[in-house]
């Protein structure tokens, strides 16, 4: 019998449900794993009582590491913020309510970069998230708690955001799947809001598998967010062995020399293997997808300093300089509570949106969003997948990329055009290759990106692509 | 910059506006690229997805208990949230 912390969700979901292993002593071996943290991967952990009539249900006794940034009633939520320190939510969100009734727990809730707003977990409040396969890099971000967990041995799954690549690039970093559903899949209800036009939550996962069983239970419409549909037809567990009769459209304007070669060389043997599975590989054009990251550095922090202007020390949270005015104790309290990163956005935001830059900022951006969206629309007649590599490099080292926001910014090149789109697209390892200028082998993350609620068919490929790659590459120290 | 801080009700120290005046014009000049694109005449996106209205039954439903909703306030005060004067020294 395979050990207890080895088994995949489904693996185990069936053997609880089977009686052959009971949901309390699963339960107690991943809580005993997630206080053995090393990564900072956990902000807090749930240590609730267990009730084994509780949880029943399709994932009864299902361990799940929750991003801090989902309201979970009694217990603290702070995005990595400490303008959110101590806060307590008074409801749940309605995705980790779902899960809930679905049998599963809240293991702990999971770091991040504060607000979701970076891509190496180091703007996180409360110190940054080490990648387990190399602790000297970061784990990428910003649910890059929730990939260090999975990927690190601390939670058999996880739940993230993703805004611009927040759950596909930690997956990536970390080595395990990462699935950003179709926006309005899952509602977004209690989930704290960053962009709202883009934010998106969804599983962080050890396989495709796992992935869809958490995306079958937490989609679906919801009267608290009023722009969730769910998926019609629901999700099932993805078995398709063949890649025949599919097309695989590889953006022409993927430049190679804007990505590391240990990364080009793993894109291009899985493009290889595609096609042994019988799948097509064609080239594309998605001209203006070029541009999606200078039409998302717009509207997300547009969008984020409107979001944000909610902290200002009355309703919840943490209030500084209330023995001035009014206005001294906002600007006090928000000077106080947010980090460098956000600060900056709020800024950027603000002045994008302010009284005459907004047309040229703003305005400018979403149309070039409704340009990339026609760009997918139009390869979408012809092909079934697009595909890219999910980030420029393998994960980068603690400290490397912060001195120069833009450059943290490229990162997101890849992931941004499907947010932009709001078309669902998944992260798959694909192997393992040298990061530039050498050292240890790191995950490399394959991109899949389908038409908006075609979640079904891409997690069939993306299975039936998995089981031919067949990763099992684990960090040093996990599953031995 | 100062009067964009204002605007977002943000404090910058005398080293945060200098360090992010650097950083914010650099990554302008990157987000400028979409400035000359030619987009006359191309909708704006604000919404991904096709819908419309979304209705519900015009129906009382029951909503967070007073008490409730101020316990997470720095100050509650009476069934209200305390703030400070907006003015000064009134």
């Amino acid at each position: 019998m395979k050990e207890l912390l080895e088994l995949t969700v489904a693996e185990a979901a069936a053997r609880i449900a089977a009686t052959e292993l009971s949901a309390a002593e699963y339960f107690s071996a991943w809580r005993e794993a997630a206080a053995g943290d090393e990564l900072n991967a956990y902000l807090s952990r749930v240590e609730h009582p267990l009730d084994h009539q509780d949880m029943e249900g399709p994932l009864g006794g299902i361990p799940v590491a929750v991003k801090d940034i989902f309201c979970t009633e009694g217990t603290p939520t702070t995005a990595g913020s400490r303008i959110l320190e101590g806060y307590i939510p008074p409801y749940t969100a309605a995705a980790v309510r779902r899960l809930d009734e679905a049998g599963a727990r809240v293991l702990g809730k999971t770091n991040m970069d504060e607000f979701a707003m970076g891509s190496s977990n180091e703007n996180s409040g409360y110190g940054p998230v080490l990648n387990p396969w190399d602790r000297g890099r970061v784990p990428g971000g910003s649910s890059g708690g929730s990939a260090a967990a999975v990927a690190g041995g601390l939670a058999p799954c996880a739940l993230g955001t993703d805004t611009g690549g927040s759950i596909r690039q930690p997956a990536s970093l970390c080595g395990i799947v990462g699935l950003k559903p179709t926006y309005g899949a899952i509602s977004r209800y209690g989930m704290i809001a960053f962009a709202s036009s883009l934010d998106q939550c969804g599983p962080l996962t050890r396989d495709v598998t796992d992935a869809a069983l958490l995306l079958a239970v937490m989609e679906g419409r919801d009267p608290c967010d009023s722009t969730s549909v769910g998926i019609e037809g629901g999700i099932v567990a993805p078995s398709r062995e063949d890649l025949k009769g599919l097309r695989f459209g590889v953006p022409r304007q993927l430049d190679g020399d804007s990505f590391e070669a240990g990364v080009r060389k793993t894109f291009e043997a899985t493009l290889a293997r595609i096609e042994a599975l019988g799948g097509e590989i064609a080239e594309i054009g998605l001209p203006s997808a070029e541009h999606g990251i200078s039409a998302y550095y717009v509207i997300a922090p547009a969008e984020a300093s409107s979001n944000l202007a909610r902290y200002d020390g009355v309703r919840y949270g943490m209030r500084s300089g209330g023995d001035g005015d009014l206005l001294e104790m906002y600007e006090t309290t928000r000077a106080e509570g947010f980090g460098t990163e956000v600060k900056r956005r709020i800024m950027l935001g603000t002045y994008a949106l302010s009284s005459g830059y907004y047309d040229a900022y703003y305005g400018q951006a979403q149309k070039v969003r409704t340009r990339i969206a026609e760009d997918f629309s139009t390869a979408f007649e012809t092909i079934d997948f697009v595909v890219t590599p999910t980030s420029p490099s393998v994960a980068f080292g603690l400290g490397e990329k912060t001195a120069d926001p833009l450059e943290m910014y490229l990162n997101d090149f890849f992931t941004v055009p499907m947010s932009l789109a709001g078309i669902p697209a998944i992260s798959i390892p694909a192997g393992l290759a040298e990061p530039e200028g050498g050292g240890k082998r790191l995950p490399v993350g394959f991109q899949i990106a389908a038409p908006a609620f075609a979640e079904q068919k891409l997690l069939e490929a993306s299975y039936a692509l998995e089981q031919a790659i067949g990763f099992d590459s684990r960090p040093e120290g996990v599953g031995d | 910059m100062l009067h964009v801080a204002r605007l977002a009700r943000l404090r910058l120290s005398d080293e945060e506006v200098e360090r992010m005046i650097g950083e914010l014009s650099g990554i302008l000049d990157h987000v400028d690229r979409i400035g000359n694109l030619g987009l006359e005449g191309v909708e704006p996106t604000s919404h991904v997805v096709a819908l419309e209205n979304v209705w519900r039954a015009d129906v009382p439903r029951p909503s967070l208990p007073q008490d409730v909703a101020l316990a997470t306030a720095p100050e509650p005060l009476d069934g209200a949230f305390k703030v400070p004067s907006p003015q000064a020294d009134a």
